[in-house]
């Protein structure tokens, strides 16, 4: 099946199942964070049920000045679980953000590709009848808002606005910088209850353009795509994750110890896989605070942040979340390239794993390739 | 035969037998297996009384009584004898992006859904509340409900696993409205999640009314009986719960049936780690065995078609068994999923009828002695042959799947159809073990059953330490296992999961602890 893409305007129109790829695609970019991706998916059909329109353009679509707002959710999984949303805090936080810089959003985005914020955006976009483009600011998942590619660059990270089902918005007109408006919508976010939207200050089109990661959205629905093939046709999903991704197969094995503690406000763990097959004598240990950070063979270090370390079942090639993981899971640990902009001095400085704690080099896992487009 | 009731009985209601087995400790005294009959209770009755007469034991001398049955999943996946539901939802503002059974099958839903409120209540993660729980405007659900001539309701509340005012307060304000109601809070049904937690708790609801049906007549089976013992049912997880918990409580049962021949499985081996398979009359069902308890399931578990977060084993189901219908010609024979079910005994070959089944091909093949074998002599021995092949083929590639290595496993195979199988050469298996009464396994899981307490809660760490917070969850959950009918000196905890709950602020804890004990025998 494929995308349904206008050929004279270049929009791309998502349906039901074209939703249910890029959830399950994106899931696998998440890292082990970013969220439960099914209440996102269920809410997008909703939306979808009820006549509103999904649509995708292409980066290269958009004027340099066009306004792009970057939407999703911020808080606990655990709570998105329990208090779902109302269905319009999104949608409301970037009216907040419009109304602040007195201006209307061209397209909507997303911060990061990986997990349930891919969906996200696709639900406000849809109350707002406006599209989606194709691209984010990770290509993956990471925890803190500072972590995006538009921040690193230089863009302005305020007006910023947060929006709980209670009624409550809060706009940040001015912070100090991308870090504190992490720590100030972090505060706010806990207040409301853990759970609530975030739109970002507005990206131009140039912005996004120029320190954008380009085609995640596209990335994540062929993603998506070929691993659910992969399963119809009784082929190895994992295998096709790897070659689609251009990724490493770091590891198989059953998960034999998990911890988990808290440190500086987040909960952090551990898990220890035991090798089999290939990998028989030989133990993986994963750390992640929410999302995997780096991953140890014995005393060598094979992947840290900013390249993706992705925990899948083995068989199934479904992405397991740190918080789903448990003993006695046979998982396959993959490796897959970060962006280059991920990969730059200033960047490093805030998604290396010095910028986690360790005191690690980071050593690129193999070239990154640009994802091929839906919409060209 | 000293007056103390040393005797169980264990009966396992299958799709296509009804299997009861007598135990004296460890040991299997005798057993009665007759057909699984559509109200259920007359197959129960047939087993019992059969195994009662097979043993010759006093039914005065039984101890207890524990059935294990499917008859309620059942239910819910043919869509037959369940009730209308009304489902309050006390949520606030929040959660209106999903309603209630947003994400069920169509043809469920319009079934069992009668009437759907989402009202004022609920609380935060920290126990705080989201809003006001609004009384009145559970009074007026309550008169819809009333005018629409539903009997049963189903209350969830936002994060109702962390304090459970807010449902119980609903509650008792339905059963004032509506005192003929069957009531249904999710917080004694699930746990965190909530359109999971919610699905299972409108599942239970809309078979309470079946419910209280199924175990009156049990009830009467056994007083017909001259049985004087307590009976029990067998629930997901391989532990027992007390009639009238299971009357309130229909969704515990659900995965009782796969669980029970895995414990069966496990206790007559003596094998703690292996692949079972369970072949009965029209469904196998693979499992894996860890530590003497089925694996469980890592996923959401979906029982007809709804996503629930049961804590559920991990079994691989197929239509596949003793009576299952074998179509196509060769080479292209398949057996199964159609099944003849409990006619076997009417309509195979092998017993005088003339539909081809998976047990006439066993027949021929020459792996069982069954029926009339003369009357399957002239079968095209191709034919036979292609599709016994079918159904190997079938189940290696299961046990594959189940398997938690790449090298071959013991497997243990029990159910009457298991003899369907060539245990002598089975791809992935070091060793296949069929062992003695493997053909009530299932029976002898529910009679050795213990009995389980479990509590399942998010804890904020004000003013205590994790250390102090686990030590009370521990010890409630104990105190939930005597209530249950456990022996106090027989309890011990066998789970413990402690989660700090990510992004929330650090004091906020998950605790689920699981205490379980021998059946305390009267």
């Amino acid at each position: 099946m494929s995308a349904n893409v206008d050929p004279e305007t270049g929009v791309w129109t998502l349906n039901e199942q074209d939703v249910e790829y890029v959830a399950l695609g994106a899931a696998i970019l998440g890292t082990g964070g970013g969220g439960n991706a099914y209440l996102g998916k269920l809410r997008a059909w909703q939306q979808l049920r009820a006549g509103r329109r999904i649509r995708i353009i292409s980066p290269a679509s958009l004027k340099d000045d066009d306004i792009v707002i970057v939407v999703g959710g911020i808080g606990a999984p655990t709570v998105g679980n329990e208090k779902m949303e109302a269905g319009d805090e999104g949608y409301r936080a970037v009216r907040a953000v419009e109304q602040a810089i007195g201006r209307k959003a061209t397209a909507l985005g997303t911060d990061e590709i990986g997990g349930s914020n891919a969906i996200e955006p696709m639900i406000a976009a849809a109350l707002a009848d406006l599209p989606m483009v194709d691209a984010d600011g990770m290509g993956r998942a990471f925890p803190e808002l500072q972590m995006n590619t538009f921040f690193i660059y230089g863009v302005k990270p305020a007006p910023g606005a947060l929006c709980d089902e209670k009624g409550n918005v809060v706009v940040f007109n001015e912070v100090a910088s991308a870090t504190w408006l992490e720590k100030l919508a972090r505060a706010g976010t806990v207040a409301m209850g853990c759970t609530a939207a975030f739109a970002l200050p507005p990206i131009t089109g140039k912005q996004i353009k120029d320190y954008g990661v380009k085609h995640t959205v596209s990335q994540a629905w062929r993603l998506g795509k070929a691993v659910f093939t992969a399963r119809a046709e009784k082929r190895d999903p994992v295998a096709e994750i790897l070659a689609h991704e251009h990724g490493t197969l770091l590891f198989r094995g059953k998960v034999v110890d998990l911890k988990r503690w808290t440190t500086g406000g987040f909960a952090r763990g551990l898990v220890e896989v035991e090798g089999f097959g290939d990998f028989g004598a030989q133990t993986l240990k994963i750390e992640f605070q929410n999302e995997n950070l780096i991953a140890r063979n014995g005393d060598r270090v094979v992947a840290t942040v900013p390249d993706l370390i992705c925990i899948v079942d083995s068989e199934t090639g479904r992405a397991i979340s740190t918080e789903e993981t448990r003993y006695g899971l046979r998982i396959a640990v993959l490796g897959l390239p970060a962006t280059p902009l991920f990969r730059t001095p200033e960047a490093l400085a805030v998604v290396g794993p010095r910028a986690f704690g360790y005191d690690v080099d980071y050593q690129p896992l193999g070239a990154y390739v640009d994802p091929e487009p839906v919409v060209k | 035969m000293t007056s103390q009731s040393n005797y169980r009985i264990g009966i396992d209601v299958g799709g296509t037998n009804t299997d009861a087995v007598v135990m004296e400790g460890r040991v299997v005294v005798g057993y009665a297996k007759r057909a699984t009959t559509g109200d259920v209770t007359g197959g129960v009755v047939d087993a019992l009384t059969g195994a009662l007469a097979e043993t010759g034991i006093d039914p005065t001398a039984v101890g207890a009584v524990m059935i294990g049955t499917t008859h309620f999943v059942n239910a819910v996946v043919q869509r037959r004898n369940l009730s209308r539901v009304g489902v309050l939802r006390l949520c606030g503002p929040a959660t209106g992006s999903l309603p209630p059974m947003v994400d069920w099958p169509p043809d469920l839903r319009d079934v069992v859904a009668g009437y759907v409120a989402l009202l004022p209540g609920g609380v935060e993660y920290d126990g705080q509340p989201l809003v006001d729980l609004d009384e009145a405007a559970v009074r007026a659900a309550c008169a819809e409900i009333r005018a629409l001539g539903l009997t049963s309701v189903a209350i969830s509340s936002v994060f109702s696993p962390v304090t459970a005012a807010h449902e119980e307060r609903a509650a008792a304000i339905v059963a004032q409205e509506l005192p003929d109601a069957a009531i249904s809070v999710s917080h004694k049904v699930g746990r965190l999640g909530l359109l999971e937690r919610e699905n299972a708790t409108i599942m239970n609801a809309c078979l309470r009314e079946l419910g209280a049906r199924t175990l009156a007549a049990f009830r009467q089976a056994m007083t017909d009986l001259g049985l004087k013992c307590p009976l029990y049912l067998a629930q997901n997880d391989g532990t027992l719960m007390t009639a009238d918990f299971a009357e309130q409580f229909p969704v515990f049962t659900f995965a009782s049936g796969p669980t029970n021949s895995m414990r069966g499985a496990a206790f007559l081996s003596g094998l703690q780690e292996a692949v079972v398979i369970d072949i009965g009359g029209t469904t196998t069902d693979i499992g894996a065995l860890t530590h003497g308890f089925p694996r469980e399931a890592s996923v959401e578990v979906e029982v007809g078609g709804v996503r629930t977060n049961f804590r559920m084993p991990d079994v691989l189901s197929f239509g596949l068994g003793g009576g299952s219908l074998v179509l196509g010609d060769c080479p292209d024979v398949r057996v199964g999923p159609l099944s003849v079910g409990y006619e076997i005994r009417t309509k195979a070959h092998i017993f005088g009828g003339d539909t081809l089944t998976a047990s006439d091909l066993a027949v021929a093949g020459g792996r069982a002695d069954l029926g009339d074998a003369s009357r399957v002599k002239a079968l095209d021995p191709e034919l036979v042959q292609a599709g016994l092949a079918f159904l190997q083929r079938r189940v290696e590639e299961s046990v594959d799947r189940m398997k938690l290595s790449r090298d071959a496993v013991p497997v243990v195979l029990v159910g009457g159809g298991s003899i369907l199988i060539d245990d002598t050469n089975l791809k992935g298996a070091s060793t296949v073990v069929r062992p003695p009464h493997y053909q009530v396994a299932n029976a002898v899981g529910a009679a050795i059953a213990q009995i389980s307490g479990e509590v399942d809660r998010v804890v904020a760490l004000e003013g205590q330490t994790r250390e102090q917070a686990l030590a009370l969850v521990k010890r409630e959950a104990v105190e939930r296992a005597v209530a249950a009918g456990a022996d106090p000196e027989t309890v011990k905890i066998v789970d413990v999961e402690d989660i700090p709950l990510v992004y929330l602020p650090s004091n906020a804890v998950r605790m689920r602890v699981k205490a379980v004990g021998d059946l305390h025998v009267r």
